[in-house]
């Protein structure tokens, strides 16, 4: 364990909330859908690789949508690509996570004025969690919203909902029946 | 045997002498390329010469493309062709009007012709007459419209998501 | 043949699966319907346009021929300045442009990076979809030094906008003529290695010898163009059967397909046609480093104003895919009447269903991968 090992040596328990300790595991191994849709595609692939290597924040590309935590929206996405992807957020299993790599998803892009086949950001679709800039942007710009989804992830809580949100989330069930 | 390579001219000659029907001339160009105009109803014939001939050999679509020409309100198809083993390359153009936008297919002749039409009728709306599968290719079946024409209006939304920023 | 067997013995009832349009093994947003028996693909229809960008309609819809620049990039995003390049030739073609010397060397190195760069992608995640993951991670690191070369002379790693019509965007810095010399001193051993590593590894070739064969008259039929076809045995280059830019000043082999290890035009011909191809760009860009001017003014020849006459021109340039081809009309205004891109990619994916036939489900992903489409380039 290294710096753990020096910090606690003559003890097994470590007091900590639950919520933290939830937040800490999720956070630090971000599974995340491996999903290129076009230029973003390939640096996110770089971002893998081997010079700026994702798994040391323990995030790691999976297959299916099912077994992801986060889905990171790589390039344009068109019209005919747009009712997939949201099949595929929802096959997601919740808690679940978005960040909308480049500027084609999040809002078009150089694309945004004449392109009669592309969706003018992906947050059309599906919600968006964090909004990483840039075309494409660079993979030290992709970790940075990562990051950021991570401390998006720490002020989170799984556990209970604290009072005030669930009053408001009571008058909003009563509003909407 | 012969293998010479010939010049666009010579081919438009060539093709003159050998095809009673569908040469339409032979246009030279100020700057760029010039081109072979065609009679749309006769491509098929005509490619399938320009194939077999022996003095010709072109064995290879490089590339088919759909026009729009809004002035004259038609519709043109610009095939660039190419011999592999002669190395002589020329374009052919075919012309059809905009309400009647029918052309041979030449998809039997060379077969990478398949979605190169199919492309042309996704985006400009030309029907390629004995195509086995004349079906939309980039945009989704249920789209509106053909996108390249010079008067296209891009639909305001698909499958309820609004197409504009 | 273990496909034959397979399907003699397990005679099933056909079933349609979709493969995509997310998928590892897609190389983008790729859909096929593959109709199987048991395992044994009988009819694969790809469905294409996932990645439909609308590039020609944008080409037309920009107010001057530069501006389309930015746009063929993104075409083809794995190999952005081969597209430049050819699009730019194009460009100047029509308005019979003459380019400094300097500018036509550094257009040509570029390429060939380029052209390394792509085809280290391409291997890599060739061997990715394999099942092969360490060859991927070390065709990255030799892929990091080159976009770092073009960062230095572009500030981009992956769409340059670099070069212009006439010229480049600037000039090259003093350090670009060290540097790529000590990348190609670099990289010619890594090749070695990644033979050791993939070319030659008993379970790389078992997974790719004998699949997917493409005959020389099929590939010339559907005008495959680039290592696809090359891989059939057939010896067509763009770069020497009809020189462009200044590739007749350049001694360079052109590998083709031998059935090394299987059949003529099988998956690894068509794979190795790439790492030879690698070789063979190294010896390019030496030769150009040696005879590259060092003194020039790259901007000589950019044209303040694009002044266009009427004309049309179909200009083609051999990209790390194939045969690239920009079908340009131009009229009196300062943008483009048409443009259609031949699109490599689009092309060679069109004969998919074709060499698919009579494969195993898992050999699809073999035969997609050696084709090596850019999806970018497939929908445009």
């Amino acid at each position: 364990m290294g710096l753990l090992d020096k910090k606690y040596h003559d003890s097994n328990i470590i007091i900590v909330s639950l919520d933290s300790a939830l937040n800490w595991a999720r956070k630090s191994s971000l599974w995340y859908e491996q999903f290129g849709l076009a230029c973003c595609a390939i640096e996110m692939m770089a971002t893998a690789a081997s010079h700026y290597d994702f798994d040391r924040f323990g995030i790691i590309p999976r297959s299916s949508p099912r077994q992801a935590d986060v889905m990171i929206v790589a390039g344009t996405v068109t019209m005919k690509m747009a009712s997939r992807i949201e099949r595929l957020y929802e096959q997601m299993s919740e808690p679940r996570y978005v960040i909308s790599m480049g500027s084609c998803s999040n809002s078009g892009g150089p694309y945004w004025e004449h392109g009669y086949h592309v969706l003018k950001g992906v947050d059309k679709v599906i919600p968006v969690d964090v909004y990483v800039p840039g075309c494409p942007p660079r993979p030290e710009a992709l970790l940075e919203g990562f990051l950021t989804l991570q401390k998006k992830i720490e002020g989170e809580s799984l556990v209970e909902k604290k009072p005030s949100e669930k009053i408001t989330e009571d008058a909003d069930r009563h509003e909407t029946t | 045997m012969p293998t010479a390579m010939k010049q666009p001219e010579e081919i438009a000659a060539y093709l003159n002498d050998h095809i009673d029907e569908g040469v339409l001339g032979f246009v030279p160009a100020e700057v760029g390329q010039p081109w072979i105009s065609v009679a749309p109803d006769t491509v098929k014939k005509i490619a399938k010469f320009l194939r077999d001939d022996q003095e010709l050999r072109f064995n290879t679509l490089m590339c088919l493309s759909g026009v729009h020409y809004p002035a004259e309100q038609e519709l043109g198809v610009t095939y660039h062709l190419h011999s592999t083993t002669l190395g002589h390359t020329v374009a052919l153009k075919a012309r059809v009007p905009i309400d009647n936008p029918r052309v041979q297919s030449v998809e039997s002749i060379w077969k990478t012709a398949d979605w190169h039409e199919r492309e042309a009728w996704d985006m400009l709306g030309i029907v390629f007459d004995g195509h086995p599968n004349m079906a939309r290719i980039l945009c989704p079946d249920d789209w509106i419209g053909h996108p390249l024409r010079k008067d296209y209006v891009q639909q305001e939304t698909y499958m309820g998501v609004t197409t504009r920023f | 043949m273990t496909n034959q067997i397979t399907a003699n013995i397990h005679e099933t009832k056909e079933m349609t699966i979709n493969m995509g349009p997310q998928h590892p093994s897609t190389h983008g947003v790729l859909r096929l319907e593959v109709v199987l028996n048991g395992e044994v693909v009988t009819r694969v229809h790809p469905h294409i346009g996932y990645l439909h960008r609308c590039f020609e309609k944008y080409a037309e819809a920009m107010d001057d021929y530069s501006k389309v620049i930015p746009y063929t990039d993104r075409i083809d995003y794995v190999s952005a300045m081969n597209q430049e390049h050819g699009y730019v030739i194009a460009v100047e073609k029509l308005l019979q442009l003459e380019v400094p010397e300097r500018v036509e060397y550094v257009r040509v190195i570029l390429a060939e990076l380029q052209r390394i760069a792509s085809h280290l992608l391409g291997i890599g995640t060739f061997g990715l979809d394999l099942g092969a993951f360490t060859p991927f991670l070390y065709c990255f690191i030799e892929r990091e030094k080159i976009l770092t070369i073009f960062e230095k002379i572009s500030g981009a790693r992956l769409l340059y906008n670099y070069i212009c019509v006439g010229g480049l965007m600037r000039d090259v810095p003093d350090s670009f003529k060290p540097e790529t010399a000590d990348f190609v001193k670099t990289f010619r051993p890594k090749i070695k290695e990644l033979n050791d590593l993939l070319s030659y590894n008993q379970i790389f070739i078992d997974r790719t010898a004998n699949i997917g064969v493409l005959p020389a008259e099929v590939a010339l039929n559907y005008a495959a163009s680039g290592p696809m076809l090359r891989g059939s045995g057939v010896s067509w280059d763009l770069r020497k059967n009809d020189p462009y830019s200044i590739y007749d000043r350049f001694e360079f082999d052109i590998p083709v397909g031998t059935g090394e290890v299987g059949t003529v035009g099988d998956c690894w011909d068509r794979y190795m046609v790439r790492v030879r191809e690698m070789e063979q760009s190294l010896v390019i860009i030496e030769q150009a480093l040696e005879q590259m001017p060092d003194e020039g003014n790259v901007m000589e020849a950019v044209p303040k104003r694009i002044r266009m006459k009427e004309g049309e021109i179909y200009v083609r340039t051999e990209t790390p895919r194939g045969e690239l081809g920009y079908y340009i009309i131009s009229d009196k205004s300062s943008s483009p009447f048409r443009v259609k891109v031949r699109a490599p990619s689009f092309v060679n994916l069109s004969i998919l269903p074709a060499i698919s036939r009579g494969a195993l489900l898992s050999d699809l992903v073999a035969i997609v991968g050696s084709i090596d489409i850019v999806l970018g380039e497939v929908d445009r």
